[in-house]
């Protein structure tokens, strides 16, 4: 048994048990913080070693994966849910988008088991977080009520949010430093990272267990979709993995990267850009359901249906 | 108090979302300034912890004079209340220094 998902049960456990286990709101966000660099700046140092040219044709093809699902999960909300269409369109861009600690989790999944995979898949992590939320804006302005979406504000909401400024970032520092520059950093960035993927777990665990309540209302067609939509996204993620050549534990990255939905930068920019969508739903799908079946259940499903397709 | 004059604050609690927009929109509605808090609290929308992004809150306070405050309401309502979460309320207060706030 892994450790670190444990971490997000206690923290689960503890606010149902009405525990008075409160982080505090700056700890959270230097967390955060500090996890996005650290993730970045290590995809950065390994695509230094990286052929551009062997890159770029897999960059395009996971920023079309990006494309692709939320265009799968729209018309299964839209049509077999119906949902109104600006919250399927918004719900739909939340699964296009990624979670960052989701694929770290899985990174530590292949650690753990001494799993090789391709070090520069946080590239495909910081391709993927943007994709999704433009679809998911275009599909809820697509119908009816067509108001003109206003780019400026939300080009600069998706590409200089916080966590794309950090990931990013970080992707290019350590790609210009190389592991010679990284070297000084590594207690700090790459020793420390498990226990503070650890912490914000904890506080993970206590969020979504304080939104848990909202799956009253939801209905129950929202709780089967977050888990039906992440095994059919990885299905997806697994394909696309292996037809770009990637090896099996980097493909079951990319099924991960895809199974996740994003409940901090994609809330963030639908609730500028789509007012109308109820933000409850989305977050409801994206963490209370989605983010915990992936951690403790989804990861390891992934690995079998990665294991299956490369024949291990 | 004999040194204070007669000013309207205007108290905008929303979501943390809309701090960019709101601060946008009050300067260009007349306002000299505005002071931003990060709170948290209950309402009829349920109850919003601040813990992390999507479930902070903030309030907005703005001192100004009543046709500014009477300016930024209307646009608030017009613009927000239909699908964010918000309280706006005004009170009559007392300032020193009024140029700061009126114009």
């Amino acid at each position: 048994m892994d450790a670190i998902p444990l971490f997000f049960l206690l923290g689960f456990a503890a606010r149902l048990a009405r525990s008075d286990l409160k982080l505090p709101g700056q700890l959270y966000e230097a967390l955060s913080i500090y996890l996005l660099l650290a993730i970045g700046l290590k995809g950065g140092m390994e695509l230094a070693k990286q052929d551009p040219l062997q890159v770029l044709p897999q960059a395009l093809s996971v920023l079309t994966l990006g494309v692709i699902i939320p265009l799968v999960a729209f018309p299964i909300l839209y049509k077999l849910g119906r949902f109104e269409r600006h919250d399927a369109a918004a719900i739909a861009g939340h699964y296009g988008s990624v979670s960052v600690v989701t694929f770290a989790v899985a990174v530590d999944y292949l650690t753990a088991r001494s799993i090789p995979y391709e070090a520069y898949l946080p590239l495909f992590l910081v391709l993927l977080e943007m994709p999704g939320i433009a679809v998911g804006i275009l599909l809820a302005r697509m119908g009816g009520e067509m108001r003109s979406i206003k780019w400026g504000p939300l080009l600069h909401e998706i590409f200089l949010g916080k966590s794309m400024v950090l990931l990013a970032g970080g992707l290019l520092i350590g790609w210009a430093a190389g592991p010679k520059g990284l070297a000084p950093l590594d207690p700090f960035f790459f020793v420390l990272f498990k226990g503070v993927l650890c912490l914000f777990l904890l506080e993970m665990g206590l969020v979504a267990a304080g939104q848990a309540g909202t799956l009253r209302t939801s209905g129950a067609f929202l709780a089967v979709f977050a888990v039906g939509m992440p095994v059919l996204s990885a299905l997806i993620g697994t394909a696309a993995g292996a037809l770009i050549g990637l090896s099996a534990g980097g493909t079951l990255l990319l099924a991960t990267l895809a199974a996740s939905a994003s409940y901090i930068a994609a809330p963030a920019a639908m609730r500028i850009a789509v007012p109308e969508a109820n933000p409850g739903l989305s977050i409801t799908a994206a963490l209370v359901v989605t983010f915990p079946f992936n951690i403790l259940l989804g990861i390891p499903l992934y690995d079998r249906i990665v294991g299956l397709a490369y024949g291990g | 108090m004999p040194n204070t004059h007669p000013c309207k604050l205007v108290v905008i609690i929303a979501e943390e979302a809309l701090e960019g927009p709101l601060a946008k929109d009050v300067m260009a509605l007349g306002a000299h300034g505005y002071t931003v808090a990060d709170v948290r609290g209950r309402g009829s929308h349920g109850s919003r912890s601040g813990a992390w992004d999507a479930d902070k809150s903030i309030r907005m306070e703005i001192l100004c004079d009543a046709d500014t405050s009477l300016a930024i309401t209307r646009h608030v309502e017009e613009k927000y209340f239909r699908h964010y979460a918000m309280v706006t309320f005004v009170a009559d207060v007392g300032v020193l220094r009024p140029q700061k706030f009126v114009r």
